[in-house]
């Protein structure tokens, strides 16, 4: 199993570890609920080490992902802004989505998920072929997210003034070389904050900096209710390559103009666009108590659906999903939870940002 | 070490037995298993009144990870249910053998309970 830089901080901070995806990762250091609160409340961090963070260079670099990306990062015009994309197979399912940073025309910086690492690289390697581009794994180096309300205050109160003067300014969505270092106002849990990444070797130092900072290691188990609470998807439950970004909530996130864009999958995606597509993606709010969990069958007017991510929503105190339900369903379900059918409200699906419930 | 109280019974799947000597037993799941499940956000209990085989499903404990399925440790009638850790299921988790107990039931076989593990059964069990 593998080990991040962190993992000896992660004990010292005593954390529960268990396996994702081949990683000895801190699933929580003590309890999940507090976590998942001190995010939503105040400032925790993650170590996100795990994650693949990839550097694209050369002259058709841009070229290279308007034809790997259904998104279009030609949108890109200030250097530091990010995109999120799906990848597609050429059937328009999704193979992973991702984060992009664009830097220059000819220079990216690319993180996709831990769990998809030999299918993604493969993917692109067989790609970027027919490119003058080059990719390259940057396994040197570690990422920490901060992520809560006073998340951005907190890091920003350790640096050095010169560090701050190009890092304060960042809006959201963008992110910034500060030395060795990339620190990009991104996250995945619904707060702000930032997610950093530095060499391996400083990894002690800036985890301990951080902790002296008031900022509280945070485990996976409250990353997955945080993200699920903000309504992000998760690849693997959410969408993979058996489902298109139209029936995944993802159809915002696909850059159909322009039209002569030629990206992997597009031509898929048309055809069921032209054809309609027959389900659609909801959140859900139980009605009465209990939890709601993935792959749970969904009963709607017109047909049956599928929780794809469920969980209990500590902000809310109730238990939520996301669903891939018939286009047909209306504002009303029942999702079977070990046999008995229980009533959920179906909502846009997106639960709580920014510390509170956005639903109405 | 988890909390493996001398004077309790247990069974493999983690509930916890306290023999109230009139023919009654009160049923919880033991502090290993709370810590294995982390923060508790659900329970479901069994009605009054239902009958159970020993090792029937008889109640769900959900935590903000997992759904856990809770036996009924020897066969016989839930006489109460405790409706406290339905409104506040967080009582299983800081006080597994108090206030965080399930539900109470009428044995129907005496002999059972002596199938049951007693705690250095149990630790061996749960050091395994």
């Amino acid at each position: 199993m593998q080990r991040t830089a962190l993992y000896a901080k992660h004990l010292e901070s005593g954390a529960k570890m268990v396996d994702f995806a081949g990683w000895e990762m801190p699933i929580h250091y003590g309890s999940q609920l507090q976590e998942h609160h001190q995010v939503r409340n105040d400032a925790g961090m993650f170590d996100v080490s795990h994650m693949v963070i990839l550097d694209l260079v050369g002259a058709q670099s841009k070229a290279f992902l308007q034809y790997l990306l259904a998104n279009n990062v030609d949108k890109l015009k200030d250097s530091g802004k990010a995109l999120y994309s799906c990848m597609l197979t050429p059937e328009g399912t999704v193979i992973d989505d991702l984060i992009v940073y664009f830097i220059t025309d000819t220079q990216w910086r690319i993180v996709v998920n831990a769990g998809t690492r030999d299918k993604d690289i493969a993917w692109m390697q067989k790609q970027i072929a027919n490119f003058d581009a080059t990719l390259t794994e940057r396994d040197d180096l570690s990422m920490i997210a901060a992520q809560g309300p006073n998340a951005r205050a907190k890091v920003l109160g350790i640096m050095p003034a010169d560090e701050v003067a190009i890092v304060e300014p960042l809006k959201t969505f963008y992110g910034a070389f500060v030395n060795d270092w990339f620190i990009a106002r991104t996250g995945y849990t619904g707060e702000d904050g930032f997610e950093m990444m530095f060499p391996n070797a400083q990894a002690h130092k800036v985890w301990d900096a951080l902790l002296a900072a008031g900022i509280k290691p945070i485990g996976l188990g409250a990353r997955d209710t945080l993200r699920l609470e903000a309504g992000m998807n998760l690849y693997g439950t959410d969408m993979d390559e058996t489902t298109s970004p139209l029936v995944s909530g993802l159809g915002w996130t696909i850059g159909w103009q322009p039209e002569d864009r030629n990206f992997i999958g597009r031509s898929a995606l048309e055809a069921q666009k032209a054809a309609g597509v027959p389900q659609k993606f909801v959140g859900l709010v139980l009605e009465g108590k209990g939890v709601l969990r993935s792959h749970m069958k969904v009963v709607c007017n017109g047909g049956d659906g599928e929780t794809t991510s469920g969980t209990f929503s500590p902000t809310l105190g109730v238990a939520i999903a996301l669903a891939r339900v018939p286009a047909s369903c209306t504002d009303t379900c029942e999702v079977d939870i070990r046999g008995k059918l229980h009533p959920a409200k179906v909502v846009k699906p997106v639960f709580a940002r920014n510390g509170k419930s956005v639903l109405n | 070490m988890s909390n493996v109280p001398s004077d309790l019974k247990y069974t493999k799947s983690h509930e916890w037995v306290r023999d109230n000597g009139d023919g009654t037993v009160t049923v919880g799941i033991t502090d290993h298993a709370q810590e294995l499940l982390g923060d508790l956000v659900h329970v479901d209990l069994p009605e009054v009144g239902t009958e159970f085989g020993a090792e029937d499903g008889c109640a769900v404990a959900e935590s903000v990870k997992a759904a856990s399925d809770i036996y009924a440790p020897v066969p016989g009638v839930i006489l109460e249910s405790n409706e406290a850790v339905q409104d506040s299921p967080e009582l299983i988790n800081s006080d597994p053998y108090g206030d965080g107990w399930l539900f109470v039931m009428r044995v129907d076989d005496e002999d059972a309970l002596g199938e049951l593990m007693d705690a250095d059964a149990y630790k061996a069990e749960c050091d395994e």
